[in-house]
């Protein structure tokens, strides 16, 4: 089984969690953007969590499925169509052998996560397929897919679809398309601007002005067209720090989520390909919990930090993890798992 | 290099523990990362106190001398004025010749202060006094994989083709990071690294052998 990329769409990448333990080589994490929602597109499917999927950005690619396939489309709302019919988001489809698959503009969110019940089956490269541009390896070839790209999927899929699909509950036909009267509830999915995300004070907090400091926690900031999986550049208010504290910052460390400022006064906040250091201050970290969500901020839309103490955060994170565990627990009871 | 060399003792102590709850130990030139997993069972209720009895601990009970971080490498570089484009530049700043500098530039030992910026782009200080020199105003739009550089006190062999602002003095035939290997970086952070002068003959048989 096979999936021939007829259109890649804007920046269609192969993802899964990651890769673990190489910060110290300089080799981040990587991994999808919203990884709450690539556990949901592999929990659709009945896959583990460790598959492969299609990480989507704001405009979709168009498929062809060699085979029979039984897919999931999950994160951002996609228009999407398939054999004459709409596509359904959030739940597993039973795509027949032949069938183009085509995603459009998101309608809501900014990333999407197609899985395929066996998963992508690429070599992992250091421990994961994920796809890492800037050093160009992982996932197909370390880059985007591009037009007349063959993606292999596990040998069984064909198999695996029609078994899995016959395990599920309430399903239901659309055409030619097979699917189910039930869906994954959305868990990162933006919700009304400008939308809330939770950060802690960063390391270099205290030596921007008092002004810089104010304006970060109480103004509203815009994601820049140029944002990617690197980093989302946020424009609003220049921030700077007070003169007297403008002394070299040595290259220190970065995490997911932290939030920097180039000289330039408009703060960034480092994503899924961030470099594994960076020499600018840091004015705050954003909450790990909060990461997914703002995944799915689109370019153009507004945010603003609401100001969190550590321990916060990290009850923060619990929550999401208790409710993408009952999530994932539901969706297995769907395969009778 | 003392800020370092407090960073990577405690990289090491803290490594040495190996606590199920930190995930990553991750040293820069100026600060270290503990990368803490917050779905961890084990992780402290009060982490940041935690953190910081930890801290507390690893320097009570001594960090680990500095010849027992990392590893000693030798890392061999052809200084000939065709694999160093700034060679020339270089004489003409810090007014000495390009045999003195590939000499001055082999002769000293340099630690990894850290790797980053790019997979396996390895920070090396010890850089003698009299080849520190800053950035050059115009970066180069490509650097060869291999290339060793100076600027600032420190001296970078850059893993692959990249731009870069440092000046080129020469270059090394081994490939300094390949993600396919199972040690995929060259250099590892607190490594103790020496450059080892080779001819042009032997850059090229080496570059060869690596290729395969």
């Amino acid at each position: 089984v096979s999936l021939r990329v007829l259109r890649p769409g804007l920046l269609t990448t192969v993802q899964d969690h990651g890769r673990r333990g190489l910060q110290h080589l300089g080799v981040v994490p990587g991994g999808a953007m919203d990884s709450i929602a690539l556990s949901l597109a592999n929990a659709l499917v009945g896959n583990s969590q460790d598959q492969a999927v299609l990480e989507i950005t704001v405009l979709g690619p168009e498929l062809l499925f060699t085979e029979e396939a039984l897919v999931a489309l999950c994160g951002a709302e996609m228009e999407a169509h398939a054999e004459g019919e709409t596509f359904p988001g959030d739940r597993p489809v039973l795509l027949p052998a032949g069938t183009r698959l085509s995603i459009r503009m998101a309608t809501r969110g900014a990333r999407a996560y197609l899985s395929v019940a066996g998963g992508i089956a690429l070599e992992p490269v250091l421990g994961s397929c994920s796809t890492y541009l800037a050093g160009g390896f992982g996932g197909l070839k370390g880059r985007a897919l591009r037009r007349d790209d063959v993606l292999p999927v596990a040998r069984d899929a064909a198999a695996l679809a029609a078994r899995r699909y016959r395990l599920l509950s309430r399903r239901s036909a659309r055409g030619r398309l097979g699917t189910v009267r039930w869906c994954a509830p959305p868990l990162t999915l933006p919700d009304r601007e400008p939308i809330m995300i939770h950060a802690m004070e960063g390391h270099h907090f205290s030596s921007f002005d008092a002004a810089s400091r104010r304006a970060f926690f109480d103004s509203v900031w815009q994601v820049a067209p140029d944002s990617n999986r690197m980093g989302y550049r946020l424009a609003g208010a220049l921030l700077h720090r007070a003169e007297e504290m403008r002394d070299e910052i040595l290259s220190g460390p970065t995490a997911l989520g932290t939030v920097q400022v180039p000289a330039n006064g408009s703060p960034v906040a480092l994503m899924a390909d961030r470099q594994t250091s960076g020499g600018y201050p840091r004015i705050a970290q954003i909450a790990s919990a909060d990461v997914p969500r703002l995944a799915q901020v689109a370019p153009g839309a507004r945010l603003h930090f609401a100001r969190c103490p550590l321990q916060t955060a990290i009850a923060l994170r619990r929550d999401v993890r208790s409710r993408v565990a009952a999530a994932l627990r539901g969706l297995a009871w769907e395969y009778g798992k | 290099m003392e800020v370092n060399s407090v960073v990577q003792r405690l990289a090491a102590a803290v490594r040495a523990r190996s606590l199920p709850w930190i995930v990553e130990v991750v040293p820069a030139l100026g600060g270290l990362a503990l990368h803490f997993d917050p779905d961890a069972p084990e992780l402290p209720d009060a982490t940041l106190q935690a953190v910081g009895a930890l801290m507390e601990e690893c320097l009570k009970a001594g960090l680990p001398p500095e010849r027992h971080v990392g590893r000693a490498l030798e890392v061999p570089v052809c200084y000939d004025a065709g694999l160093a484009p700034d060679l020339a530049e270089v004489a003409e700043r810090t007014k000495l010749a390009a045999a003195e500098i590939a000499r001055r530039h082999a002769a000293a030992e340099y630690r990894v202060l850290m790797v980053g910026f790019s997979p396996g782009l390895a920070y090396l200080g010890g850089l003698d006094e009299r080849l520190s020199i800053p950035r050059r105003a115009a970066p180069r739009a490509s650097v060869p994989a291999g290339s060793v550089a100076i600027a600032n006190q420190q001296s970078v062999v850059y893993p692959y083709a990249i731009p870069g602002s440092w000046s080129v003095i020469g270059r090394t035939p081994l490939v300094v990071f390949d993600p396919t290997r199972a040690e995929p970086s060259l250099f590892a952070p607190g490594d103790r690294v020496r450059f080892r002068p080779i001819s042009r003959a032997e850059f090229e048989r080496t570059a060869a052998a690596e290729q395969r």
